[in-house]
């Protein structure tokens, strides 16, 4: 009885061995394709090893290309132009490309793999961005709908970004979603607390990572972002600026105060902030205390409807309305909005009215 | 029946009157998911008769050289797996390496196939069988090409499928597996014509 186990479990292992021995041999035989260098946007230069898909050689080399799938061919996110040396296109590739990315020769990057020397294009903005594995560290109610989310950055500890800037968020399985997604969120944080990252998410009726956050979420949870991303950040000119936001638009704008008021920015500043009624608004407390800080700078909560409890004595309109009314030297000033893609569209129509050019209105969109 | 024909016999079989596919209902899994487009059905056919071929006389060899001297029969489930998945994934470095064009043909069925039953079942089929190599590699081959007639046959189907009315409760997998069930049926009409063991 015995000797049969022993003999058994010996030739299993045998078999197996000899076959692992195979692959390894081949592995290194047939599947050896060598070094092979990648040149990125016909400047820089890596090194790899051949054989391997563009999305991991890359990655590898510390170049992050987003993918939410994790590189299995399913997201269809790691797009990258391969210039030369890519050859024809994959079968897995091909459900993700259309006719005219086919003319730019645009590859799916976890499928396509590098065997010879390859010469890619990719943003610019991608060679600082970062997989970061993070904690929350805490939940804050904002309101009833919106929710501070701190998170401590563990690895990477740290992040280079610009105030405005937003990352991605990663969303785990869960009963909304069976497989990982992203969703894009401004950072509220100040870029010098570069340890952290602050985000403030407002519940959507059945949002995939809205709801993941409102319901799931606990503190001392790992969450997994990337970024930053965004050409949303304050411009470095003498103008003054106008800042329109409402909901949970407030945390770019928030981000760019914290950072003028930290280097004492002398601009003259005004930052319009809409709500429906008083439940709708938050920070108000952080607001008068870089209101104090930098003197240069008047925040403006107005209520589109506020209720008799409130006892509201502040501004009282349509958001587009009270900026129509209080905005100063429009025409000279630049403009950052950020909220709903209606809210938007009105208030770029708003400050052209007032004169203001629209190369000098920045907005972050709700997509 | 002559030892020289005996084979040759097999060989038909497996591919008509015994249809790996269709008489024993194996590998229906990607017999379904994959016959939407005649392309791609030609692919994984090709792919399935090429592993099938190769692993059937593969796994005679390990069965009757290694498992039966010592006589462990009871594990060649689990050797003829891993032999199975071994070799696919070694085909596939191969092909990949020297042979661009039926990598890309190929590429994406190849690791599909470790997980088809009827590459095991193949191989399982010439144990029960008592077949000898010979007859295994004819068996193995006839097998693989019956089942790349069937998943041709039901690709060719379903491409009329496309522009034909089909009651709505119906539509997709409901009126596949009908199909599948008329076409067994049809090949049962064979059955008993050769006795292959």
């Amino acid at each position: 009885m015995i000797t049969t186990l022993i003999i058994s479990v010996l030739i299993i292992t045998a078999i197996s061995a000899l076959l692992a021995l195979m692959m390894v041999i081949a592995d290194a035989t047939v599947g050896n394709y060598g070094e092979v260098s990648i040149t990125i946007n016909g400047d820089k230069n890596l090194t790899v090893r051949g054989g391997q898909p563009l999305l991991k050689a890359l990655v590898s080399e510390g170049v992050f290309i987003p993918s939410a799938c994790g590189g299995r061919g399913s997201c269809g996110l790691c797009k990258v132009k391969v210039v030369e040396g890519g050859g024809e296109y994959l079968p897995t590739e091909l459900p993700w490309i259309s006719d005219e990315e086919k003319e730019q020769k645009v590859r799916l990057s976890c499928q396509f793999k590098v065997k010879q020397d390859v010469s890619i294009q990719i943003p610019e903005e991608l060679f600082n961005v970062r997989q970061f594995d993070t904690t929350v560290e805490s939940i804050v109610d904002l309101t009833h709908d919106i929710k501070q989310v701190r998170l401590k950055l563990n690895d990477p500890s740290t992040i280079d970004c610009k105030a405005g800037q937003f990352i991605q968020f990663q969303v785990p399985e869960y009963e909304l979603t069976d497989e990982e997604v992203y969703r894009a969120y401004s950072m509220a944080s100040v870029p010098s607390d570069n340890t952290h990252i602050e985000l403030e998410i407002r519940l959507v009726p059945n949002g995939i990572c809205t709801t993941y956050v409102h319901k799931h979420l606990k503190e001392g949870d790992s969450v997994t972002v990337n970024g930053p991303y965004g050409d949303f950040f304050l411009r470095d000119t003498e103008r003054d600026i106008i800042c329109i936001a409402g909901g949970s638009g407030m945390a770019p704008i928030k981000s760019i105060l914290l950072d003028m008021a930290e280097k004492k920015s002398p601009r003259k500043a005004m930052y319009f902030f809409g709500a429906r009624s008083k439940r709708d608004l938050f920070l108000l407390d952080e607001m008068k205390e870089i209101e104090k800080e930098m003197p240069s700078f008047t925040f403006v909560p107005a209520l589109s409807e506020p209720l008799e409890e409130d006892k509201w004595e502040g501004e009282v309109g349509l958001i587009t309305d009270v900026v129509r009314r209080m905005s100063e030297n429009a025409a000279e000033s630049e403009a950052y909005l950020c909220g709903s893609p209606g809210m938007i569209d009105a208030c770029v129509k708003v400050l052209s009215e007032l004169g203001m050019p629209e190369e000098r209105i920045y907005y972050d969109k709700f997509a | 029946m002559s030892d020289m024909l005996f084979p040759l016999a097999v060989f038909f079989a497996a591919a008509f009157t015994n249809n790996i596919l269709l008489t024993n209902y194996l590998g229906m899994c990607s017999f379904l998911s994959v016959s939407k487009e005649i392309e791609t059905s030609a692919g994984l056919g090709i792919a399935v008769t090429f592993v099938m071929a190769v692993t059937t006389a593969l796994n005679w060899v390990v069965y009757h050289l290694v498992l039966l001297p010592f006589g462990l029969e009871y594990l060649r489930f689990i050797v003829f797996i891993i032999v199975i998945a071994a070799f696919v994934q070694l085909i596939e470095m191969v092909i990949e390496r020297y042979s661009e064009g039926l990598y890309f043909a190929l590429g994406i069925f190849l690791p599909l196939i470790t997980v088809n039953c009827a590459i095991l079942g193949a191989s399982l089929f010439m144990v029960i069988r008592e077949y000898s190599f010979m007859t295994t590699f004819f068996f193995g081959i006839g097998s693989g090409l019956g089942w790349f007639l069937a998943i041709m046959a039901m690709a060719g189907i379903r491409q009329k499928l496309k522009t034909a009315k089909v009651p709505a409760g119906l539509e997709g997998p409901g009126i596949a597996l009908i199909i599948a069930g008329f076409m067994a049926m049809a090949f049962m009409g064979f059955s008993g014509m050769i006795a292959i063991g």
